[in-house]
């Protein structure tokens, strides 16, 4: 991200209960213009309520809600300048592609000319030229989610919300939509929130990732920093695969006590390098994944470790003659992250 | 192999089995009790009569017709119906779009089903039970209607079309609210939301969005109210004082002359058929 240049959206104490549940539980969160901001959790962590009270869907129980230094709390969502694009698109099925997107230069009371010039400009954005008189419904998955994004960006708002937009794609989609909306970033420069169950989608595009359990910020931080140092085990546990190394084990494998963890990419199996930490056990699992394997040991001492290998020239078969051999793991101190409880 | 086996084998390998199997029953239905019956009409109405026994004459006439076509009386009737069939449906669609917006989206989803159950309440009384109290209701001078208009000096409107139309209007009502209902309950929130993020306001959402995304809904329901009105005559009688409408002409002629009857009763069918033809153009259809 870089620049940590002027806080564009500023939420203070924020909380929303449903009912008896407590979705959104004192949030304060700064959000700084021109990044991607990608808020990360389980369904039911109050990421998409908060989403939903940035764009005025829902009204905050307590706490405050500041855009471009104005508190915005109780306005309606018509008159905030923030866009969203939905989960479910939500592309108005009477109008076609181009009256869709002029629709909100159209209650701008923009004139015609330059209300089709920008609308037509927003759909050569997103790469949809000549689809302009088409019906929602003769779309497919990803123009529509294309045509909801121009609809949304043509009112250049301060701030774009995306409520797990690449849902609903396939995975070759989500992956080609997840590069075009990260570049349509860079080039309109507008700050995006991003909300999303999907870990690896959270650290691939997010200048920062925001990790939501119970209602609550867990971890506020660039991808690589949560990815590799987990504030505590909910991260570390929602955020990739990890091993959590604990109690009686840690004391006699690491020699000190607390929870710790290792990511799977960086414990080895039968490295010819010495020093760092090494354990005996056994194979008692062998994943084959393409690029890599995944090995489950048995290690002697009494726990499973899960380990990850790049596939170099190894073939599936190779591998998997590996399964209930003994092996020696090792990894290097430096892997070793604490993890708070 | 047991029959059992052996039939279910037949329906498995022979499609027209199992559609004919499927749909025969309904299919009889539509044919002989539906169609059937509109041709009976029309045949009907190219037969003559005996004047002087009010018997059919099994022999061919356009005579009836003629009649209908060129006699004033019965196109200034069909002007009124019509009239009327338009009036019950707008003041329906008045009533009931506001009340189907107000169950589906504003009031509280574990009240909808109650407030439904209100709006279909009626339906569970009968048609003339309804009608009867609504006689009373509107009578002249002592009416349930006069006693609240009289304080600001109007006077009751008296049996008479304005009559027929609110009584129409009331039986009606429910089978405008329901479709509506369904059509505005089936629309996503996030449609809605997607309006008011774009910057519309609430009135603007209504009419820009809500309303032509439930458009079909709306032409459902006055397909019902429209064409019940045109068929009816009962509430004519009950409410219309002297006004007629081609309900009554029919009824009262098919003893003295059946074709004759048969002919007036093909003009609310043929009304029909051009309104459902013009509401399929017009694209209304097209998502139902």
């Amino acid at each position: 991200m870089g620049s940590k240049s002027s806080v564009i959206i500023s939420l203070r104490g924020l909380s929303k209960n449903f009912g008896s549940v407590r979705a959104v539980d004192g949030v304060d969160l700064d959000i700084y213009q021109g990044e991607f901001l990608t808020l990360l959790g389980p369904s039911g962590s109050g990421k998409t309520t908060v989403l939903r009270m940035i764009a005025g869907f829902e009204k905050p129980d307590a706490g405050s809600i500041e855009l471009n230094g104005k508190e915005i709390t109780h306005l309606p969502a018509y008159e905030r300048d923030v866009n969203t694009v939905f989960q479910d698109y939500a592309l108005f099925p009477h109008m076609d592609v181009i009256s869709n997107i002029e629709y909100g230069l159209r209650v701008k009371a923009i004139a015609k000319d330059e209300r089709r010039a920008q609308a037509m400009a927003a759909l050569a954005q997103v790469r949809l030229d000549g689809y302009e008189n088409r019906k929602p419904s003769q779309l497919s998955g990803g123009q529509r989610q294309r045509v909801a994004l121009a609809r949304a960006l043509v009112n250049r708002p301060s701030v774009l919300l995306l409520d797990e937009p690449l849902g609903a794609l396939d995975l070759k989609l989500r992956e080609q939509m997840q590069i075009e909306l990260k570049e349509l970033q860079r080039q309109v420069g507008i700050t995006f929130i991003f909300v999303t169950h999907d870990q690896e989608e959270a650290l691939t595009m997010s200048d920062r990732v925001a990790v939501f359990d119970r209602g609550k910020i867990q971890q506020l931080d660039k991808p690589a920093t949560i990815y590799e140092n987990p504030a505590n085990s909910f991260v570390a546990g929602f955020v990739g695969i990890s091993n959590l190394i604990t109690g009686a084990a840690s004391l006699s494998l690491l020699g000190k006590g607390g929870t710790w963890l290792v990511r799977p990419e960086k414990i080895e199996i039968d490295s010819p390098a010495t020093g760092g930490r090494r354990a005996q056990g056994q194979i008692r699992e062998v994943e084959y994944l393409g690029p890599a394997t995944r090995f489950l040991v048995d290690l002697d001492v009494g726990i499973s470790l899960m380990a990850l290998r790049q596939n170099t020239s190894e073939s599936a078969t190779s591998v998997a003659e590996m399964r209930n051999t003994k092996v020696t793991v090792s990894w290097d101190i430096e892997s070793e992250y604490k993890v708070e409880k | 192999m047991s029959i059992a086996t052996s039939s279910r084998r037949y329906f498995h390998s022979h499609v027209w089995a199992r559609i004919t199997a499927l749909l025969s029953l309904p299919l009889a239905w539509l044919g002989v009790l539906y169609i059937g019956s509109l041709a009976a009409l029309f045949i009907t109405s190219i037969w003559k009569i005996d004047t002087f026994t009010s018997k059919v004459v099994r022999e061919f006439t356009l005579s009836n017709f003629i009649d209908v076509l060129t006699d004033k009386a019965y196109f200034n009737v069909t002007v009124r119906t019509v009239g009327v069939a338009v009036a019950v449906t707008i003041i329906c669609a008045v009533i009931a779009i506001p009340m189907a917006f107000f169950i589906a989206r504003v009031a509280k989803p574990q009240s909808r089903p109650v407030l439904i159950a209100l709006v279909i309440t009626p339906l569970w009384a009968s048609y003339l039970v309804k009608i009867y109290a609504w006689r009373t209701m509107m009578a002249p001078d002592s009416g349930f209607l006069n006693w609240l208009v009289s304080p600001l000096g109007l006077s009751s409107p008296g049996f008479g079309m304005i009559a027929v139309i609110i009584g129409l209007s009331y039986l009606w009502l429910p089978y405008m609210v329901l479709p509506i209902y369904a059509g505005m309950e089936k629309l996503p929130d996030s449609i809605v939301d997607a309006s008011a993020d774009l910057g519309a306001k609430p009135g603007r959402t209504f009419l820009k969005v809500i309303l032509p995304i439930t458009w079909p809904a709306i032409i459902a329901g006055s397909l019902f109210t429209f064409s019940l009105s045109l068929g009816d005559y009962i509430t004519v009688q009950i409410l219309g004082g002297t006004f007629q409408m081609l309900g009554n002409v029919v009824y009262q002629n098919f003893a003295l002359n059946l074709p004759f009857a048969a002919a007036v009763a093909l003009i609310p069918v043929i009304v029909m058929m051009v309104y459902l033809a013009s509401v399929r153009k017009s694209g209304a259809l097209d998502n139902l």
